[in-house]
């Protein structure tokens, strides 16, 4: 007596053909829609906006007259923000997760600090805003400078650079661990030598995503208070500032109609620099990319 | 400089003097992965400019007990040990012995082969940097003495920059021994170093054990008692965490003294 009879199995072989063709249409329809959607958002964007772009609108500072107004204070604020979160996350993120996966002991501490880790990254953006006010703006006292927005931001993304991280260093064979110390080497020759060399693409491209993210962020920086209109560029991080979410946010809320074209060509500016923040992410892992 | 590059004392001592000194001396090794008692009292004593085979069923505490040679057990799990493991006489599991430098002394070639994505050269010169020698010079006589040790020099020598990734896995493995010998140890321990070859690599890896033991003492673990058989000079059955029986393999081999020995290597059970 067989089980599977080869009769029943051709009978129900139509069935089983339509269904696996539905469900192919099914996801392909699902991404289609998502793909639209982002098509009709840039085609609004970009017809909106271009006839703003201009040397002008990069080189001047914001302005009431719509023709007039440039994005040079938050295009500068948003770079000076980035020379303050990059390092400060970065060392601290990648720092975090060489301690949590090659120094921590695997117990009941360790464990409960990882799983929150990954529970802060879903925290609301808001939430960290309140924090950094609290934290930096007041009982620091560095008011709405440079450093206070950009440690807060870096406070945001620390648990997503800290996650990518972990996920990168995991993902470095044992066998490559083994090797390494099976010579004689310390902990910090393994880690410098062999771990971080091996899990650089991953913590770079999980690193630069999570700087986009910072870059595209508004409500942190409307909870510690950064003006928009600004007159000057700043010298130093003490220095008050703008930055590109914040201007366009500033301009789409404005009545006159004029200023929606400013908005949308700002956010042209804003997306070609996460475009090409992005881009670096996958220069850098198709680079470095190794196989074990 | 030639410190560097030394040879072992000449074996003309040992024709003199027969008797063959100790590398490692085992007395009453207990060993436990939490609650699960893996090495039950071994003594084992492990001499010099020999291979010594270690043999038995998956599970019997063969690999536990090699990579606690070089406490390389250690970097797993929370294990706990009791009894003594003396090498040349200096108990291992001292407090003011670091691992760093018994792992000096003792090299170790793994299952799989594992070299780092770096090239050829860099694979064979990272003990050597990592101790500290930064000279080119020297380290090239290195990697070039101990490619030629592990007898891949003349396959390799034209790629040394190539990634060691790019060579077959026979190769790779032997670019493995070979960074093991660039520390220049005393001891090497193989962890069933030809599991994941093919014959042929594996035929030249057993080759290059019988080329080494003149000048290394090599420890190696395998599940293939033909390989044992065929290479080494002691051969120790493991068994459910404890020693068998410990002789010279021709013993082990044709007339071992224990029922489950005889039973093992005749393919009765594991």
């Amino acid at each position: 007596m067989r089980y599977i009879e080869q009769q029943t199995v051709v009978k129900r072989m139509n069935g089983r053909l339509i269904a696996n063709a539905i469900f192919k249409y099914i996801f392909l329809a699902a991404t289609l829609l998502a793909l639209l959607a982002l098509v009709i958002l840039l085609f609004r964007i970009v017809t909106q906006g271009a006839g703003n772009l201009s040397i002008d609108f990069l080189t001047n500072f914001a302005s009431r007259f719509p023709d007039q107004a440039g994005i040079k204070a938050a295009l500068v604020g948003s770079l000076w923000l980035m020379m303050v979160v990059a390092p400060t996350s970065i060392i601290l993120g990648v720092g975090s997760a060489i301690y949590l996966e090659e120094y921590a002991k695997q117990n009941r501490i360790t464990n409960f600090i990882r799983m929150n880790i990954s529970n802060l990254a879903g925290v609301p953006s808001v939430v960290f805003g309140l924090l950094g006010l609290t934290i930096f703006v007041r009982a620091m006292a560095l008011g709405n400078s440079i450093l206070a927005a950009g440690f807060t931001m870096s406070l945001l993304i620390l648990p997503v650079i800290i996650v990518a991280s972990q996920e990168a260093i995991r993902a470095v064979p044992g066998e490559l661990r083994d090797a390494s110390y099976g010579m004689g080497a310390t902990k910090w020759q393994t880690i410098l030598k062999i771990i971080l060399p091996a899990a650089i693409p991953g913590i770079l491209t999980g690193s630069i995503l999570a700087l986009s993210r910072a870059i595209g962020e508004t409500a942190p920086l409307i909870v510690i208070g950064v003006p928009v209109i600004i007159q000057f560029l700043p010298s130093g991080v003490m220095d008050t500032f703008t930055a590109l979410p914040m201007q366009i946010y500033d301009w789409a809320s404005r009545p006159q109609q004029e200023f929606q074209a400013v908005a949308a060509a700002g956010i042209i500016v804003l997306m070609a620099v996460l475009l090409f923040m992005n881009s670096i992410a996958v220069i850098i892992r198709n680079k470095f990319d190794k196989r074990y | 400089m030639t410190t560097i590059v030394t040879k072992k004392p000449a074996k003309e001592t040992a024709s003199i003097q027969p008797q063959k000194k100790a590398v490692y001396e085992t007395k009453q090794l207990n060993l436990w992965y939490g609650n699960n008692h893996a090495l039950k009292n071994i003594d084992l004593e492990i001499m010099e400019n020999e291979v010594t085979a270690i043999i038995g069923p998956s599970g019997c505490g063969k690999s536990t007990y090699i990579k606690t040679l070089n406490r390389m057990v250690e970097l797993v799990t929370s294990v706990k040990t009791s009894g003594e493991i003396l090498y040349r006489g200096r108990n291992i599991f001292d407090q003011d012995y670091g691992v760093e430098e018994l792992r000096t002394r003792v090299g170790m070639v793994f299952q799989k082969p594992n070299p780092f994505p770096k090239s050829i050269y860099d694979n064979v010169a990272y003990g050597p940097r990592i101790h500290g020698i930064k000279n080119k010079k020297i380290l090239d006589e290195i990697v070039e003495k101990s490619l030629r040790g592990a007898a891949i020099w003349d396959e390799v020598k034209d790629r040394l920059n190539e990634n060691a990734y790019s060579i077959s896995g026979g190769q790779q493995q032997r670019i493995c021994i070979a960074r093991a010998l660039a520390i220049e140890p005393d001891v090497i321990l193989m962890d069933e170093p030809t599991s994941a070859l093919d014959p042929i690599s594996t035929l030249k890896v057993e080759e290059l054990v019988q080329e080494l033991k003149k000048d290394y003492s090599i420890i190696i673990v395998t599940h293939n008692m033909q390989q044992a058989a065929r290479i080494s000079d002691k051969t120790a059955f493991f068994l459910n965490g404890e020693v068998v029986e410990f002789d010279h393999t021709d013993t082990i081999f044709s007339n071992p003294s224990d029922k489950r020995t005889e039973d093992y290597i005749s393919g009765r059970f594991g």
